[in-house]
């Protein structure tokens, strides 16, 4: 059995060590904000955070994770009112929208260490696919947010 | 009754959490938020009730006791609801659409929701909504004058029924942001207040639709309103489906395209908890289990499927590539097209003559969303929950499949997570519902990344050849192009090609405005056992590159401008000049960029939508090749919504990029061999060039598409900034396959 807690819930889980973190909130616990795309942490689309760390949930299994702190897009705000959300709404970045919360979440840790971040900055660490191309937009939001949350 | 559609509205403040809410629940809470708050914190105001999909089926048809028709629902507190008859995958239309109706009903935009029409409903109501497709770059191209009337007939009905209530004539009646009014006696009335009214009226006649130039609303950019369901995960897609006694399934598919299964061991799965069922198909085999779609996938990996792939399993992509250069370059070809005396021209005294043979891959869609179903059947019922770019036509697959009739069929739409063709295919519904059938269970099977690459239905590949004729004044006197490509058509099997031409094929090849006096263009259809189907901008994706490339090497044969050379030959078509024109002087056509920098400049008509690039690109000493910039200018005609415009030439250019520099579907032993983002790479945030898009919109007759043609040019003008840096002509792509070090 593994305890872990998600977005301020505890979940006890009995299921085999090696199912990925991805699976266990998708189909265990029914958060499917969390997106499969690749399943081999090369796309970004199941990013959430482990113990505050962006981190590729599809690779990660659940058997390391018990007494883990887990935060997935539906627990980063109750009204999509976190500064990344907002810029992201106000960009107008999503389109299909499968990546994004894979996007955001990547986002809201990278602001963390990069509060006033460069476009190289950016490029270095936010390396989520989005097949739908909205690059120019969410550049422009992930500076947004950034004055957002500074203001 | 229940109504658990995704529902997105337009511009209020509230958000529901993602519970299942009940239709009655749904009415009540949509009242109570009416007068919410909005929220301006340096953005328009919106937001979004966020509805699940449901945990049952429904059992409804999509209707609400507030219908004025199939389209429109004025409920008692104004709120209007407007179904949407596409697929909302990323391309806008699901805000363009609404924006069509609310320009003739002249509602208040804040109070418009939307949700997705049911294709049942369709069924029962005698086709109501149509073609409910979205491919193409259609829909609102082939909507607009349906549902401008849409909107205009229930604006009359509604002031109709002021009129009646107030005892004068209707034509002294106006309507507004969703109020009616009569100027004489001061009177206003709200539509929430008629709609129930409105909604017996029969007009004697249709009104008539505005035209373009008394627009009021539409050609004003909106906020998509899918977007605040979009950042917070509630947007539902078909692979959050969950129901109740749910099983998972994974799914092996013969490796081969075309060949089936022999058989498979199940013993390897005998002690194994949590498997339901291994169920065989005729060219695959589906692991289902109970709690997780982890264990259907790594029971699945425990067997070891034979399979019967015949002579498929012995091809490879070196030969693939030979036959299309070979059809390219001789044997017989359907003649499209015709001007002049090429052969003639082209053995002319004193005519510079040029030759040039272009190829491309076999390209994969890979949308972010890999292919997935959830069934539900019941015997004399099916429940569908499917990402597809055609609900219509996926209820009459699902129907035949499951051997019911149409109207026992619900095709629940969900937001997709990424189209550009490939789910106007179902492959992966047609699967589900026969293992539903065999398990009698409600089933999702999911597709892995592998799955979705390995089991696309490809872009084709094609080789295609040029010759071009210069006279002594650098002027182009001949233009000879074949084209040897997959025919798509024949691989899907849904019309007959006639005469050896399809109009994918040709595309933008045949139908290229350049005056050229002597011009041949011919067609080689030629399929292996790849499938291939429609990829975003489908015969542009090849035909762009190929000849605006040509066209680059013709103008620097003829020692002209790369531009100027163009200009010249657009005689006949003002709007090309002034795409061409425009994005000549936002680009700065021409100037130095220093060392290692340089432009290249392309042009194409897709979809009705002529687009025009000019790329600027940096290549370093050791060969690394950065797009920095695409200047774009577009001609659509007239646009409904330019921010979604907008963003989907961007979205365009940024598929088109990762195809040119990346793009690469090779055939092993008959099996396509990239299956994941780690061999079929993706252009991300470091390699995303800034993208600049300016209007160029002639207005007249013309509507063009939105979707596809942002990305026709991009390849070409990458390919030419590139030669006009280093004098390397790319033939091929894509790029990363030629090694540019040491060439700036």
């Amino acid at each position: 059995m593994i305890t872990i807690d998600v977005n301020g819930t505890q979940h006890q889980v009995d299921i085999e060590p090696d199912t990925p973190l991805l699976w266990v909130l998708r189909d265990v616990i029914g958060l499917t904000g969390t997106k499969f795309g690749c399943g081999i942490a090369e796309c970004g689309a199941c990013t959430v955070h482990i113990n505050g760390r962006a981190m590729r949930s599809c690779s990660v299994p659940i058997g390391v994770l018990d007494g883990a702190t887990i935060l997935t897009i539906e627990g980063l705000s109750s009204d999509a009112s976190h500064p990344v959300q907002k810029a992201w709404v106000a960009e107008d970045v999503p389109q299909c929208g499968y990546c994004q919360s894979g996007q955001i979440m990547a986002t809201v840790a990278f602001l963390k260490d990069f509060p006033n971040p460069t476009d190289a900055d950016i490029n270095a660490n936010i390396t989520n696919i989005c097949r739908c191309g909205t690059y120019e937009r969410l550049r422009r939001a992930i500076h947004r947010a950034a004055d957002l949350m500074k203001a | 009754m229940s109504g658990h559609r995704n529902t997105v509205q337009a511009g209020k403040s509230n958000r529901q959490d993602a519970v299942a809410f009940t239709r009655r629940h749904f009415i009540i809470a949509g009242a109570t938020a009416a007068g919410g708050l909005a929220v301006g914190i340096g953005m328009l105001p919106r937001a979004a009730k966020a509805l699940t999909v449901a945990a049952k089926p429904w059992d409804g048809n999509a209707s609400s006791p507030y219908d004025l028709d199939a389209w429109i629902a004025i409920e008692p507190d104004d709120s209007v609801l407007i179904r949407y008859a596409r697929s909302e995958m990323g391309q806008g239309s699901m805000t363009a659409l609404p924006m069509i109706v609310a320009e003739e009903l002249q509602c208040d935009w804040s109070k418009v929701r939307v949700e997705y029409a049911s294709p049942n409903r369709s069924v029962r109501e005698n086709n109501v909504y149509g073609d409910m497709s979205s491919v193409g770059s259609h829909s609102v191209r082939d909507s607009r004058i349906k549902l401008q009337q849409v909107g205009a007939s229930a604006r009359e009905r509604l002031i109709a029924a002021a009129a009646a209530q107030w005892n004068v004539p209707a034509s002294e009646c106006k309507a507004a942001d969703s109020v009616v009014s009569h100027a004489a006696s001061g009177r206003r009335i709200n539509y929430g207040a008629l709609a129930s009214a409105a909604a017996q009226i029969k007009l004697a006649a249709e009104p008539a639709i505005k035209a373009p130039e008394h627009y009021t609303f539409i050609g004003k950019p909106q906020p998509r309103v899918d977007v605040p369901l979009k950042v917070n995960g509630a947007a539902q897609y078909a692979i959050d489906t969950r129901l109740p006694d749910m099983v998972y399934a994974a799914i092996a598919q013969c490796p081969v395209p075309g060949g089936t299964l022999a058989s498979v061991d199940e013993a390897p799965l005998k002690n194994m908890p949590g498997i339901v069922q291994v169920v065989r198909l005729k060219d695959a085999v589906a692991v289902v289990a109970t709690d997780t779609f982890w264990r259907a996938k790594q029971g699945l990996a425990r067997l070891h499927p034979e399979w019967n792939v015949g002579a498929a399993g012995s091809t490879d992509s070196a030969q693939f590539v030979k036959e299309y250069r070979d059809a390219a370059l001789s044997g017989t070809a359907a003649v499209a097209r015709n001007d002049g005396d090429v052969d003639s021209a082209l053995s002319a005294s004193g005519a510079k003559t040029l030759t040039s043979l272009y190829e491309v891959p076999y390209l994969a869609h890979a949308t972010m969303e890999p292919m997935n179903a959830t069934v539900h059947w019941q015997g004399d019922r099916l429940d569908v929950w499917v990402g597809t770019q055609a609900a219509d036509r996926a209820l009459k697959v699902a129907a035949e499949t499951a051997g019911l009739k149409p109207e026992q069929v619900y095709i629940h739409n969900t937001f997709v997570g990424g189209g550009f063709g490939r789910k106007s295919r179902n492959d992966e519904m047609v699967q589900a519902i026969e293992i539903a059938k065999a398990i009698n269970r409600p089933v999702k099977l999911v597709w892995t990344r592998e799955d979705d690459m390995r089991h696309d239905r490809f872009r084709p590949q094609a080789a295609i050849s040029f010759k071009g004729a210069l006279d002594a004044n650098g002027r182009p006197t001949a233009l000879y192009i074949r084209t040897a490509v997959g025919s798509i058509l024949r691989s899907l099997r849904i019309n007959k090609v006639e005469n050896g031409i399809e109009p994918m094929a040709i595309e933008g090849l045949a139908n290229n405005p350049y005056q050229i006096a002597n011009t041949k263009v011919e067609c080689a259809l030629k399929n292996t056992h790849i499938p291939v189907a429609f990829w975003r901008s489908v015969g542009a994706s090849q035909n762009a590159f190929a000849i605006e490339s040509f066209i680059d090497e013709m103008a620097h044969a003829a020692g002209r401008d790369p531009y100027q050379f163009r200009r010249a030959m657009l005689g006949s078509r003002p709007d090309w000049i002034k795409v061409l024109d425009t994005v000549v002087e936002n680009s700065n056509w021409g100037r130095s960029l220093g060392p290692g920098r340089a432009q290249g400049l392309a042009i194409h008509e897709c979809y009705g939508t002529i687009v025009g690039e000019v790329a600027e690109i940096t290549i370093s000493p050791q060969g690394a090749l950065k797009v920095d910039r695409i200047t774009l200018a577009a001609d659509s005609g007239h646009v409904v919504n330019p921010l979604g415009f907008a963003e989907q030439m961007e979205g365009g250019v940024i598929f088109a990029l990762t195809a040119a520099l990346y793009g690469k579907v090779t055939v092993k032993n008959g099996v396509p061999e990239q299956g994941n983002f780690d061999t079929y790479p993706m252009v991300r945030l470091a390699q995303a060039p800034k993208i600049d898009v300016h209007f160029a919109m002639t207005g007249g007759k013309k509507w063009g598409g939105a979707g596809e043609p942002g990305g026709a040019p991009t390849a070409a003008a990458v390919c030419n900034a590139i030669f006009a840096l280093t004098g390397k002509r790319i033939r091929s792509l894509p790029i990363m396959d030629h090694d540019l070090s040491g060439s700036a």
